[in-house]
């Protein structure tokens, strides 16, 4: 029996858990092996406990397969007595336990049981009680039932009389109402409360059309058609007339269209009146431009416009929207129609006003002015997109744009052509005595400083357009188009360009000879240009980068394409420059080679004067170009080359690479020799392009100026002192040019091949003693 | 090509003078005249042999000064003019002269008194040897040594005119015409008796204000020979040789002074200018208001610019840059579009640049730059004989020939 309750918890028996044993942890571990068996074996492997029992094991206490014999044999097989002594003590107390768990069960279900019963016995009298009175109510609602039907059997005969009574009574009022409608309507249309009588006629008519085959219904509707129509005919006076305004106006439509007058006619001649209001305001706006009266001003004469014509518009737009909507898309169409007409007077209008405005300067009153236009538009725009108001709005702010960037490209060349004037004008300045005109440096600040200023007041002028709160810088164009291609390359590059065409324009002028162009402004634009290339045009173009984000996807010109045409014509303004001043020089050179009578000349005393005035020139020009050019490289001079005198002049030569040509040798041998020195010296490129330096520049002039002077000797036959003159001049001029040019080496050569050349033209080649030269070149 | 390099001669003198020998058509033959103030002039006559690469030289003496300009007869090989200078020792050696003038005995007189020199520029005609006139004669040694010398045939008698600037021939004539430019007249000389006389058979002068002096002129082939241009500071001016009379004027052709001119050949109101500007212009005469074209390679002033007697369209300049430049200015040329030539045909051609010339044949362009001298260059011409030969002659003397590039000859005959 012991071992049956120790094997007791078998399916079915819940109870058996619920006991709490007297040891917490043998049931703890008993429920687990049940639910063990429950959920089968592999569960309990899968719960990894890998010391659990097998349950099919016969030796397991809890298992269902215990078998006592077996058990009892493993233990007395397996264990000592001590502990089949513990087993057998342990085994009796689990089984005492559980029969006290037993008893205390019973005891408690048994109480339980007991009390049930007594509520199922009492619940049973209760319902008895309940049954009968549930009886009585059923007799008594029976009863009540039948009182009832009596009742109403009585009362149905009055009932439907009064539901008769009362409908006589309605139709007997609309019938007064119908005979009282003619003179209602009367005093309606004397009062002058047309939309009463309205009212009243809506309401009347269905049911006068319906009887009107009786006689009687047949007069009044008469009646009442011969009084609506002089309402009708009041209402178009009123309409007509016109006198009081969109609203009235509005509501009288109203009125007839309720009267069921013809839509589309109504239709029309809304529109008509409309037309002559509109018309109206588009004359005075028209009157204000005219040429006489003093025109107000652009903002003035747009806001008249916006609140006189456009306002009207809308209102008129916004009515006929209202009353005829029922008109469906051909009563759109006809307004769309409508709009567009008058709206193209009133662009038409607008755009001679803007005209005007054209030449005139200020440009935040245009852009406000344009932005109120732009603004009042966009209203109809929204309510008739079909008339595309919006969108002509947009194209002549676009226009008007346009002609602004055109008109400050204008504004900007015509400023450049006036700076150059007061160049000029200041360059022609005579000289006050002991007073110096204004630089040549500051005059080009003064230039380039007012040239940036009058960019920067452009760039201003035109960022108005696209303002943040203008309405229309959002519009794609100004976005876009009129950042890049209107603004940086129509404004910005176009000047930029025009200023180079302008500037290269003066290398080409026909009047070489003379000075058409002040040598000194070929130089100063030169200057400017240069400038341009390697500082402002970058600065200005990023300003404008900055101010007008330009963001799309135009291709515009790069800054290096830019700066190198800058340069170009840097460059060829200051070659030009080196031309011009070269030329004059040789002019001089060349005259006083080709007029002087060589072959009689006297024996050299002197220096002669046109030397001086050559070596004056040149230092003229060189304080000039040094005024706007930087210095640049000379090539290495040898230590003495400071104050190089004839001697060395003359004797290095002589122990150099060849003997000066015009000592006395056999011609032949000059021949030879002076090929040879070719041989050694490069090429001289006498026209060649210069660097931007104030040697290089000097360099080209002095190279073109002995080069003339070389040819022109050659043209020549020289007598004895003719050559010695020479001598003597060119003695002279190597004292005093090697200052100025990058490599002395190239005076020497040009002035000993003038010499050399001298001597060859000379029947009688007696050269005059160095130190003679030297004597007369130091008085002179 | 081998045959493309340059051939070299050098004179002992300074030399500016410089043709063709221009009766002349089946050897290529140039005279060179020198200038040399203190020796016997000379004048080369360059034979080139163009399948040997070689060239024969024979000299002549122009014992009477200094050569600055020379031209060959177009009808009679062995005849020839200068402009020399007579200067002081010239005249001494004049003196052996028959021929002397009254005039010229009156200048030696000043010149013997006084101890001034003047230099006056005469012009004369005259003939060469006969052995000489057909060339291919090497003489057998040192030029020195058996140096002959011309024959005097007559005297451009300038007394009264002043300096000659130069002497030009009548292309298309018998030789008996001749225009000599002296100072600011324009003379028309006819030779007679065998270009022993010249008679001056009209004349005409430019008058205005400062002292005007004709440059440089040439006769025009065209219109039966009997136009004229003159070149005097920076204007060009065309007479009418029947007349005398002016028949255009260009103002300020040039920036400054004009060099030379010549005639388009083939196109006959076209002339090509070059100046001390450095430009070479070509000018429409009938519109003297603007140059048709303008070309601007030279880094000095242009001395001279010849058209290629077949083939317009080839240009040729010199200038004191010392360099000789050979244009091709196909778009104002006679064959503006040129010959129609098939790709194909040049494609096999080893040369690339024949095949970029078939493709754009209207661009203008340089065709190169010969730098073979080192002094500034004051003559060049074409030869008469072979066009596509020519001649450059620099201060110092050195006389290079030169042919046009074999590709572009090609492209131009094919």
């Amino acid at each position: 029996m012991a071992a049956a309750a120790a094997a007791g918890p078998s399916p079915g028996s819940g109870p058996g858990d619920s006991p709490e044993g007297p040891e917490g942890e043998a049931p703890e571990r008993r429920r687990k092996a049940h639910g063990m068996l429950y959920y089968g074996l592999s569960e309990g492997e899968a719960a990894g406990r890998p010391a659990g029992p097998d349950p099919l094991d016969p030796t397991d206490l809890n298992g269902a397969h215990f078998d006592p014999e077996v058990y009892l044999d493993k233990l007395r097989r397996e264990c000592p007595l001590a502990q089949l002594m513990d087993s057998e003590t342990d085994m009796v107390r689990q089984i005492r336990a559980l029969d006290s768990d037993m008893q205390t069960l019973v005891y408690e279900n048994y109480n339980k049981f007991i009390s049930a019963t007594d509520t199922i016995r009492k619940m049973k009298n209760d319902f008895r009680k309940m049954e009968d009175e549930m009886d009585r109510l059923a007799t008594n609602m029976a009863v009540i039932t039948d009182f009832s039907a009596r009742i109403s059997a009585t009362l149905q005969d009055r009932h439907e009389r009064i539901t008769k009574l009362a409908g006589v009574h309605a139709l007997l009022r609309k019938l007064q109402f119908l005979f009282e409608l003619p003179s209602r309507l009367t005093k309606c249309v004397e009062l002058g409360a047309y939309g009463q009588a309205v009212r009243y006629q809506g309401r009347a008519q269905a049911v006068l059309q319906q009887y009107q085959h009786l006689p009687s219904f047949r007069a009044i509707q008469d009646d009442c058609q011969v009084i609506t129509a002089r309402l009708a005919q009041q209402l178009r006076q009123r309409f007509r007339e016109g006198g009081s305004g969109a609203p009235e106006q509005a509501e009288c439509v109203e009125l007839l269209l309720a009267l069921g007058e013809p839509a589309e006619e109504l239709c029309e001649e809304f529109l008509a009146h409309a037309r002559g209001r509109l018309e109206k305001e588009l004359r005075s706006l028209e009157a204000e431009l005219g040429p006489s009266p003093p025109a107000p001003d652009v903002l003035e004469f747009t806001d008249r416009g916006g609140s006189g014509f456009v306002g009207g518009l809308c209102q008129v737009a916004a009515a006929y929207q209202e009353l005829f909507a029922a008109q469906g898309p051909a009563g759109a169409e006809k307004l769309a129609a409508f709009a567009r007409e008058l709206g193209s007077r009133y662009f038409a209008l607008v755009e001679r006003r803007l005209a005007q405005e054209q030449g005139g300067g200020d440009n935040s009153l245009l852009v406000r002015a344009l932005d109120r236009f732009h603004r009042r538009l966009r209203a109809p725009g929204a309510l008739l997109a079909a008339a595309g108001l919006a969108d002509a709005a947009t194209e002549i702010v676009e226009r008007v744009a346009r002609e602004r960037l055109g008109h400050h490209l204008q504004g900007l060349r015509a400023a450049f052509l006036g700076c150059l004037t007061d160049v000029r004008q200041a360059l022609a300045a005579p000289r006050v005595a002991g007073k110096e005109g204004p630089g040549l440096a500051e005059l080009l600040a003064n230039v380039a400083s007012s040239i940036l200023s009058h960019i920067k007041a452009s760039l201003a002028a035109v960022h108005l357009f696209t303002a943040k709160e203008v309405s229309f810088s959002n519009k794609p164009y100004f976005r876009g188009e009129f950042c890049s291609q209107g603004v940086r390359e129509g404004l910005i590059v176009g000047f930029i360009r025009s200023m180079c065409q302008t500037a290269q324009s003066f290398c080409d002028s026909p009047g070489e000879k003379g000075g058409a162009t002040p040598p000194a402004l070929l130089l100063l634009l030169s200057r400017l240009c240069l400038d341009y290339e390697t500082a402002t045009i970058s600065y200005i173009l990023t300003l404008t980068d900055e101010q007008f984000l330009v963001q799309d996807q135009f291709p515009v010109t790069p800054v290096s394409t830019l700066c190198a045409e800058a340069r170009e014509t840097a460059r060829r303004l200051l070659t030009h420059y080196v031309k011009v001043q070269g030329l004059v020089i040789s002019q001089m050179l060349r005259k006083s080679v080709e007029t002087r009578d060589w072959l009689s000349t006297l024996e050299p005393r002197n220096v002669r004067a046109v030397m001086k005035r050559v070596v004056e020139d040149t230092t003229a020009i060189d304080v000039q170009v040094g005024l706007l050019y930087e210095e640049g490289v000379r090539k290495a001079q040898s230590s003495d080359s400071s104050k190089r005198t004839f001697s060395v002049y003359s004797s290095s030569r002589q122990q150099g690479r060849y003997a000066p040509s015009y000592t006395p040798s056999a011609p032949m041998d000059t021949n030879l020799l002076s090929n040879i020195q070719k041989l050694f010296s490069e090429r001289i490129d006498v026209f060649s392009p210069v660097e931007f330096n104030k040697v290089s520049v000097l360099t080209g002039i002095i190279k073109i100026s002995l080069k003339t002077l070389l040819e022109c000797v050659r043209l020549r036959t020289f007598g004895r002192f003719g050559l010695q003159q020479v001598q003597v001049d060119c003695h002279f001029l190597q004292l005093y040019l090697w200052r100025f040019v990058a490599d002395e080496e190239l005076v020497h050569l040009l002035l000993d091949e003038v010499v050399a050349s001298a001597a060859l033209r000379c029947p009688d080649p007696v050269p005059m003693e160095p130190s003679v030269v030297e004597v007369i070149c130091e008085r002179g | 090509m081998e045959d493309d390099a340059p051939v070299i001669y050098g004179l002992e003198f300074q030399a500016r003078a410089l043709t063709p020998q221009t009766a002349e058509t089946d050897a290529i033959r140039f005279l060179v005249g020198t200038q040399s103030l203190k020796y016997d002039n000379q004048i080369h006559i360059i034979d080139f042999d163009d399948e040997n690469n070689i060239i024969n030289k024979n000299v002549l003496l122009h014992q009477v000064g200094e050569i600055w300009h020379i031209s060959a007869s177009p009808a009679d090989r062995g005849v020839l003019a200068t402009c020399y200078n007579r200067t002081f020792c010239c005249v001494l050696s004049l003196d052996s002269f028959g021929a002397l003038g009254k005039s010229s005995a009156q200048l030696f007189i000043a010149l013997a008194t006084s101890s001034d020199s003047k230099v006056l520029t005469c012009a004369a005609v005259w003939r060469m040897p006969k052995e000489l006139e057909s060339g291919s004669h090497e003489s057998p040694d040192d030029s020195s040594s058996t140096a002959q010398t011309l024959e005097l045939l007559c005297h451009l008698d300038n007394t009264a005119h002043g300096n000659m600037a130069c002497v030009v021939w009548e292309p298309m004539g018998d030789g008996k015409k001749i225009i000599s430019l002296a100072d600011n007249h324009i003379l028309l000389w006819d030779l007679q008796e065998s270009s022993s006389q010249a008679v001056l058979a009209s004349s005409a002068s430019l008058e205005g204000k400062g002292q005007l002096k004709f440059t440089s002129g040439r006769w025009s082939p065209h219109h039966n020979c009997t136009q004229v241009a003159t070149a005097n500071d920076t204007t060009l001016r065309g007479w009418d040789t029947r007349s005398m009379s002016q028949i255009y004027c260009i103002e300020n052709a040039h920036g400054q002074l004009v060099r030379d001119l010549d005639f388009n050949p083939n196109k006959q109101y076209y002339l090509a200018s070059c100046g001390d500007d450095c430009k070479v212009k070509f000018w429409d005469t009938r519109n003297v208001t603007e140059p048709v074209k303008t070309l601007e390679e030279h880094s000095h002033w242009v001395w001279n610019v010849r058209y290629n007697h077949s083939h317009d369209q080839l240009v040729l300049t010199g200038s004191s840059d010392s360099r000789v430049i050979l244009s091709n200015m196909v778009s104002i040329s006679s064959e503006p579009f040129g010959h129609l030539v098939d790709d194909d045909d040049i494609s096999d051609q080893e040369d690339h640049r024949s095949e970029e010339k078939s493709k754009e044949p209207l661009q203008d362009n340089v065709i190169a730059t010969y730098e073979e001298h080192e002094d500034s260059v004051y003559a060049v011409d074409w030869s008469s004989a072979d066009p596509w030969l020519f001649a450059s002659l620099s201060y110092d003397g050195r006389l290079v020939i030169n042919r046009v590039p074999r590709a572009l000859k090609y492209h131009i005959l094919l």
